[in-house]
């Protein structure tokens, strides 16, 4: 805690985290709302191994998608707190 | 009785597992018992965050529901998984560098309110109540339907363990023995998925034999059991009959009620920094996951293998002769009733009703089906036996849903606890306590809540409406908790005044919508447009966000103390005391 809050670019570092957040609620809003509930018809004419692709999606993909974005943002933000010296 | 040996075996095992690692996790200091000292590793977090958050309803009727309502069951995966990914972006980390106990905490220091702090407690005890007393529902119901104990005394055996080890260990005796609740529910769930899985369509992973072709033939699993259950006049399996609408707003109630609810919230104080929370929700949804992946192929294999062995058997009646019995069937080329369907008779799950008198089980949609009774928790719990396993993992499976059970009332009871002796007492009413008192009366409250929560379980399966009133629980905890909080990290203008009236708004209109449509009127085609109970939390949400902004840019600003607060909460290890903020308690 030896920081002072002067030293860190808090406003920069701030709006990255902002912008990183959207973009990965995008994703996580693509795969659930998206692909497991608006588009599943379309999706459902393709079909992942024996099942429907909507169908998929709505009960095991995005699920899958949700593990992956979790890790992905910390990976994103330990690199984000590295460029603006913000220890975590 | 081989079975009832194993699941006396199991459960006298893990129950003796839990009181053990309470007596050596007991909790010295207020510290301990509210947050576990703050050093819980954040894998050991995820994983105890996940028995916290997986309830016997998870367990024991999630995959049984989506067997029967099909594509309809994914509300509950996606809600309850997507939720996790809200949480780790949105909340726990922010919450960890706030750096204090609890989530009426955040609300009653963030909005320099001691009437917010009360509706926080309001919300969080409402929604910890609602959701406790089923799960000790679901303890006596395990207990006197599987170890013939009475349904009374199985819940009194479960507060007795849970009040050993949530009084004594306070969140770190709970976040160890969370962690054990884990490995056996995991382990109970996952193998006889294994073993479905291998005699439906030859794939060991459930999660591959659900997209795989049946063992044998040219068609691919899903394919067979919508041809299989169309042809007996149900829905087709991969389509519901519920609009798309209500789809989507049951599943973000789900979602933002999951990362609204308090005993989720408060699993994330427990590591020692922001981004520990991060990689802590991971986990815990990498552990989620692994049952929630598994439960889609539990339910359409078991389905479709339920179907397989019950239609069209011949229905025996005698008990002593039914080997000789059954033996003669095959010789005839027929098909006996399974054993296991006259077992699961017998406790109540299943019954028969042989309308047509030609002594052969009919199952369809409609008036002739002969499978009167289908109690849908009978995809779980008679899994092991239908796919033919040895006694000692249908024991196991008690042992797992008994492992849910308490595993969630624990986490239920640190929430109910710590508002009560942390938020009305310490921050409240009784400013001046000692640590030393607080401690005392935390397990004070723990001790009562535990009482409390077993006569409410007791009585409501008296009432029997356990399972409409969890609707509330998500409702509330998206509609109230969510966007208070969300709005207090990411808008530093937001204030006393709009996070007040913000909280009323989702509080009053949800509960009002869920209480008239679940009691009053239950006529389904006058729900606002078509949005059922379960979904309404989603869209009051938005209604709660636009009254709490509007009220808030018609008031005055935040103070500064406030807004510096936010700024650091923002960023990982800047966070300094600040005045009004943090004149009662410093954070930590």
């Amino acid at each position: 805690m030896t920081h002072n809050i002067k030293e860190i670019d808090a406003k920069g570092y701030w709006r990255d985290v902002v912008k990183l957040t959207l973009s990965l609620l995008a994703i996580w809003f693509i795969v659930s709302y998206g692909a497991g509930i608006l588009f599943r018809s379309v999706l459902d004419q393709v079909s992942i191994g024996g099942a429907p692709l909507g169908f998929w999606f709505a009960q095991n993909g995005s699920i899958y998608v949700f593990v992956g974005l979790i890790f992905y943002y910390c990976r994103a933000m330990n690199r984000l707190e590295k460029k603006y010296g913000v220890e975590a | 009785m081989d079975e009832q040996f194993w699941t006396y075996f199991w459960v006298v095992l893990t129950f003796g597992t839990y009181i053990g690692i309470a007596i050596w996790a007991r909790a010295g200091s207020t510290d301990d018992f509210y947050v576990a000292g703050h050093d819980v590793h954040p894998t050991v977090n995820g994983m105890a965050t996940a028995a916290d958050w997986m309830s016997a309803a998870s367990f024991l009727s999630m995959a049984g529901l989506i067997a029967f309502m099909g594509y309809g069951g994914s509300v509950y995966l996606m809600g309850w998984t997507g939720g996790y990914v809200l949480l780790a972006l949105l909340l726990a980390p922010f919450l960890r560098e706030f750096g204090k106990f609890t989530v009426p905490d955040f609300v009653g220091d963030r909005y320099y309110s001691t009437t917010a702090r009360l509706i926080a407690v309001v919300c969080a005890l409402f929604v910890s109540f609602t959701y406790i007393a089923g799960q000790m529902k679901g303890v006596g119901v395990a207990f006197s339907g599987f170890l013939g104990v009475e349904f009374n005394t199985g819940i009194m055996v479960g507060m007795a363990i849970v009040f050993v080890y949530a009084v004594l260990g306070g969140m770190k005796g709970v976040t160890y023995t969370q962690v054990a609740q884990y490995v056996v529910l995991i382990f109970a769930y996952t193998v006889p998925a294994i073993f479905i899985s291998l005699i439906v369509t030859g794939n060991p992973i459930p999660q591959l034999g659900f997209i795989s072709n049946v063992k044998g033939e040219d068609i691919s699993m899903l394919g067979k059991l919508n041809t299989v259950v169309t042809d007996l006049g149900f829905l087709e399996y991969t389509q519901t009959d519920k609009s798309m609408l209500d789809v989507i707003a049951i599943t973000g109630a789900l979602m933002f009620g999951t990362a609204g609810l308090p005993h989720v919230i408060i699993r994330f104080f427990t590591v020692s920094s922001a981004g520990a929370a991060r990689v802590s929700a991971g986990w815990a949804l990498v552990f989620i996951a692994l049952l929630y992946t598994t439960a889609p192929a539990v339910a359409s294999l078991a389905r479709l293998n339920f179907i397989d062995t019950v239609n069209e058997a011949t229905y025996i009646t005698s008990d002593a002769d039914y080997d000789t019995e059954a033996a003669a069937i095959v010789a005839e080329g027929g098909k006996p009733i399974p054993k296991w369907f006259k077992d699961w008779e017998k406790i109540g799950l299943l019954e028969v009703t042989d309308k047509n008198g030609d002594g052969v089980v009919q199952y369809r949609a409609g008036a002739d089906n002969e499978v009167t009774k289908l109690d849908r928790d009978i995809i779980v719990t008679a899994n092991p036996s239908i796919a033919g396993l040895p006694a000692w993992v249908i024991g196991l499976v008690v042992a797992g849903g008994l492992a849910a059970a308490l595993s969630t009332a624990a986490g239920l009871l640190m929430v109910i606890s710590s508002s009560v002796s942390h938020d009305l007492c310490r921050r409240t009413f009784f400013k001046g306590m000692t640590d030393k008192q607080e401690l005392l009366t935390a397990r004070g409250a723990a001790a009562g809540a535990v009482v409390l929560a077993g006569i409410m379980g007791m009585n409501t399966s008296a009432l029997g409406f356990v399972a409409q009133v969890v609707a509330f629980a998500f409702g509330l905890a998206a509609a109230s908790l969510f966007p208070v909080i969300v709005l207090g990290i990411f808008w530093k203008r937001m204030n006393r005044e709009g996070a007040i009236a913000s909280m009323l708004t989702g509080l009053i209109t949800t509960f009002w919508y869920i209480y008239h449509f679940k009691f009053v009127d239950t006529d389904a085609s006058h729900w606002w447009l078509g949005v059922s109970p379960e979904g309404i939390g989603f869209v009051f949400m938005f209604l709660s966000l636009t009254v709490g902004v509007v009220v808030a840019l018609v008031t005055a600003p935040p103070p500064q103390d406030i807004q510096d607060l936010v700024e650091d909460i923002r960023v990982p290890g800047t966070r300094t005391p600040h005045g009004i903020a943090d004149a009662e308690m410093l954070p930590d």
